[in-house]
């Protein structure tokens, strides 16, 4: 009888026991640009607002901690070298009516390519745009082919063409607006988008 | 630059090669994807899911680029899942909930939380984080010294 008394004790003892809940850390960072937004934690009643750099919440701490960004890196630096690369976007433009790339924009377009191979696999949209020389129509053909030719650079260094998608939005979409028939270099160009 | 139409059509099209929620970018070390009660090996360039589970080992770490360009990176020791991912590419409304039940995860958000703040919200076992467009860490349980 007692055997059982004390088998139930523990039975109890062991069903009411709570575990220890593990340590939750809330921490805000600058981003890449130097700016910091927020972060709000809600923790049943209690809502804390994060909104200055390093600055943390954590479960076992009742007020807002500041962190150091050695103190970051020490804790958090495997997780946060694992993030992927932030999207990236660039421009290069064209001599007037052709899909040659302008001298200043060739030798760009080797920083391009070397961003580009940087990312393990790049997922890629490029579109192409012309200024308001010539007609429309005319236009969305030659935007297509200057997206096409950055596609050609593009698989040249290995990118598979499955991960590139293009588009020619002829003249509907000016960099620098402008009348129609108007010469603008700014406007021939072809922008990629990477991420 | 006109960001925002160009974004537009490309999510517009990243839209039509699956309702993907992301895709994985970096994996390091042991790691696997449970989905449907399957264990999946992870490769960089898979897609993932609404209900898709992240787990690393010791030396585990995972990198995932979502539709609209949330990063999110899972440390070692690590269990995520990915609870509910929304997101229209024209309009940028989305609903990204997530949940760490242990280990460590960073954070970049994306096109969701500059369209409604706290709209991305990751879930621990006693709180819920709603992001307000910015970087972020969060761990459960003691960080590697």
């Amino acid at each position: 009888m007692a055997v059982l008394a004390v088998a139930a004790l523990i039975a109890l003892a062991l069903l009411t026991a709570k575990p220890v809940a593990p340590v939750e850390t809330f921490v805000v960072l600058p981003s890449a640009d130097g700016h910091t937004g927020a972060v709000v934690v809600e923790r049943g009643e209690k809502r804390q607002l994060l909104n200055e750099p390093y600055a943390a919440s954590r479960s076992t701490d009742g007020d807002i901690q500041h962190l150091s960004a050695a103190a970051v890196d020490r804790a958090y630096g495997r997780t946060l070298h694992s993030l992927p690369s932030r999207p990236a976007s660039f421009l290069l433009y064209f001599i007037t009516g052709t899909d040659e790339l302008t001298d200043e924009s060739r030798q760009e377009l080797d920083k391009v390519l070397a961003a580009l191979r940087a990312r393990p696999l790049p997922d890629v949209l490029v579109i192409g745009h012309t200024d308001t020389m010539g007609d429309a129509l005319a236009n969305d053909q030659l935007s297509a082919q200057r997206a096409e030719r950055v596609k050609g650079f593009l698989i040249g260094i290995g990118i598979p063409g499955e991960r590139i998608r293009i588009a020619g939005r002829g003249e509907r979409e000016l960099l620098v607006p402008t009348a129609d028939e108007v010469d603008e270099p700014r406007n021939r160009r072809v922008e990629i988008n990477v991420r | 630059m006109r960001a925002s139409l160009a974004a537009f059509l490309f999510w517009l099209s990243a839209a039509a090669l699956a309702a993907d929620a992301g895709e994985i970018k970096l994996v390091h070390g042991r790691a696997h994807l449970e989905r449907g009660g399957e264990r999946l090996a992870l490769r960089v360039g898979m897609p993932v899911r609404e209900a898709d589970r992240v787990v690393t080992g010791a030396d585990g770490t995972v990198g995932i680029t979502f539709a609209d360009n949330s990063l999110l990176s899972i440390g070692p020791n690590s269990d995520f899942a990915i609870e509910r991912y929304v997101f229209d590419s024209t309009t940028h409304v989305g609903e990204f909930d997530s949940r760490l039940s242990k280990g460590s995860l960073a954070g970049v958000s994306g096109k969701i939380v500059k369209q409604s703040p706290e709209a991305m919200r990751v879930h621990t076992p006693s709180a819920i984080m709603g992001v307000r467009g910015t970087d972020f860490v969060v761990q459960v349980g003691d960080a590697k010294r």
